[in-house]
């Protein structure tokens, strides 16, 4: 249930995300969703790839900083309401999230939420309490 | 005074200087035992290569007092050089020692036409830094009324300068140019002003420098220099000529060596700057050197003063930064990292001088696969560590930039880490 981010330092510098981007697609990853924060001086990439391990290979060989992220992969009806019901889920149990992004799949009817949170255990178990869909990563690599 | 009556003068001096060492500071007396010279074999200034050198590491090794020549009951002032504990430069001085150091910095305002009835502004920093006091002791002594405003407070600054009818100011050159900037976006006509002279050091600066803050301000603006190990300000000065600066060397007796062989190179030659302070009483200093690289002029400055003149200081003949007159070494950046990292991660300090503005020092950390972490908040979090601890230690204010791995340029499997940027070779 647990899904594996990869999380990339880069520097402000023009031509960092296209080192990043190119390098996976030489390296054969598929990128399934991301999200980027940034500041004055360096942001950091957020990935969700079909192949992590093979993900942060590529990328470290070639000299970027990367780490491995745990985070939960939530999938929520695709309307109005869907993502509040999702965080109540997790803020009425006293869970604190971090951060997270979402992603509409192929099929549209349903999206899909990333959640970065301390408590992953304590959080799969506050959703799948309040009849959520954790995806597992084959489910995740689906879609 | 006359040349040769000078040389006499130096010689009487030196012999005083090294006899009050070795009777009085048993750290000096080994050195000198070890060296196989003692005060009967030095009879004058042909004889100083004899002594051996003194060091910051010196001093660093008989921290706090250890080289005092004199009992703490005729200290009267303690000054310290920047520092973490155990690595800052302790100096005193007895009553004899101010008057000399007040007496060396009233020449060195004099020297700009500095009088009685002039109004200083002295923006240097008041405190451990010997900045303040010194040019503050010296223009009293002239007669000047002195306003020690100290540094900071830009604004206020160029309210006083205005208000006051200020005709002389003493800072750092960067921050004149900081006064200049804020004043005329004050409103300020510099031109009006009835400012005349400015005596700016404490930091190295350049020709081109020199032009644009006597455009800005509309002033001369004059050249000093001094370490603290030494006295302080005043240990040079330029005088209006503005060529070159003349050494106060009845009291500060100047060399130059070439650093590598540490033997005197020809009159006239480029090498690191060494001083023999030949009055002082509570810090005896033989044969210190500086790390400053220079060269002494030996034909007579045509105002006049038989003192000769050192060539602007343009380099160091070690890794030592000055910065905002604060003396910075990467090593004590790198001690702050170890403390808070563990390692010591690689790094890059970028010095710049923006114009118009005060030096800036970035220190440029690479982010490791450990340190690293995908929230923003324990990044900059660690930045923030970084730089509290770097202020803390030096008393600076820096930023923190952290920067991708292997960015920071490496050369001979050695990491350069210091890029300076700031033009001081004009």
């Amino acid at each position: 249930m647990i899904t594996v981010q990869i999380s990339v330092f880069l520097e402000n510098k023009s031509g960092r995300l296209a080192e990043v981007t190119r390098t996976l697609a030489a390296a054969g990853v598929n990128i399934r969703a991301l999200s980027l924060a940034e500041t004055i001086d360096y942001g950091v990439l957020r990935l969700i790839v079909d192949r992590p391990t093979e993900a942060k290979q590529a990328l470290t060989t070639v000299g970027f900083t990367v780490s491995e992220t745990e985070v939960i992969a939530v999938e929520m009806p695709d309307r109005p309401g869907g993502l509040a019901e999702v965080v109540d889920m997790l803020t009425k149990r006293g869970l604190n999230i971090e951060y997270l992004y979402a992603f509409v799949g192929q099929r549209g009817e349903n999206a899909v939420v990333i959640i970065r949170i301390d408590t992953v255990a304590e959080a799969i178990a506050a959703l799948q309490t309040g009849g959520a869909h954790v995806l597992s990563a084959a489910e995740l690599s689906r879609i | 005074m006359e040349v040769g009556a000078l040389r006499a003068l130096q010689s009487d001096r030196l012999r005083e200087a090294v006899r009050r060492a070795y009777d009085r500071v048993p750290y000096y007396r080994a050195k000198l035992d070890a060296a196989g010279v003692g005060p009967g074999d030095i009879r004058g200034m042909s004889d100083i290569e004899r002594l051996p050198f003194t060091t910051k590491d010196d001093l660093r090794e008989t921290y706090p007092f250890g080289l005092f020549a004199v009992p703490m009951e005729e200290v009267v002032r303690i000054h310290a050089s920047s520092g973490t504990t155990g690595k800052s430069t302790v100096v005193g001085y007895t009553r004899n020692d101010i008057a000399t150091w007040s007496e060396v910095m009233a020449r060195t305002l004099a020297a700009g036409g500095t009088h009685r009835g002039d109004i200083v502004q002295n923006s240097y920093g008041y405190g451990l830094f010997t900045g303040g006091l010194g040019a503050h002791y010296g223009a009293e002594l002239i007669g000047a009324s002195v306003i020690p405003t100290s540094g900071g407070q830009t604004q206020r600054q160029v309210q006083i300068v205005q208000d006051f009818g200020v005709t002389v100011l003493c800072c750092t050159p960067s921050y004149a140019l900081v006064i200049a900037e804020a004043g005329k976006e004050m409103g300020v006509d510099w031109a009006a002003a009835p400012l005349r002279v400015g005596f700016f050091g404490a930091e190295p600066w350049s020709q081109t420098m020199r032009q644009e803050i006597e455009a800005a301000l509309r002033i001369d603006a004059l050249d000093i220099y001094g370490l603290s190990e030494v006295t302080g300000p005043g240990v040079a000065f330029e005088c209006l000529q503005k060529a070159g600066l003349h050494v106060n060397e009845d009291h500060f007796y100047p060399e130059v060596i070439d650093p590598a062989t540490g033997k005197q190179v020809k009159p006239g030659e480029r090498g690191e700057l060494v001083f023999t302070a030949l009055t002082k009483e509570a810090l005896p200093l033989l044969r210190y050197r500086t790390r400053d690289l220079t060269r002494l002029i030996e034909e007579t400055c045509p105002c006049g003063r038989s003192l000769r003149r050192m060539e602007r200081v343009t380099g160091r003949s070690d890794d030592m930064l000055i910065i905002r007159g604060v003396n910075v070494f990467p090593s004590q950046i790198e001690e702050v990292l170890m403390g808070i990292e563990g390692t010591t991660p690689n790094y890059l300090l970028v010095v710049d001088r923006k114009p118009r503005q005060m030096d800036e020092l970035e220190v440029q950390v690479e982010v490791s696969a450990e340190r690293f972490s995908d929230e923003i908040a324990k990044l900059a979090a660690i930045a923030d560590r970084i730089r509290a601890g770097i202020e803390n230690a030096l008393g600076l204010h820096v930023s923190v930039r952290l920067v991708e791995p292997k960015t920071i340029e490496r050369s001979m499997g050695k990491a350069k880490r210091v890029v300076d940027r700031r033009d001081l070779g004009k």
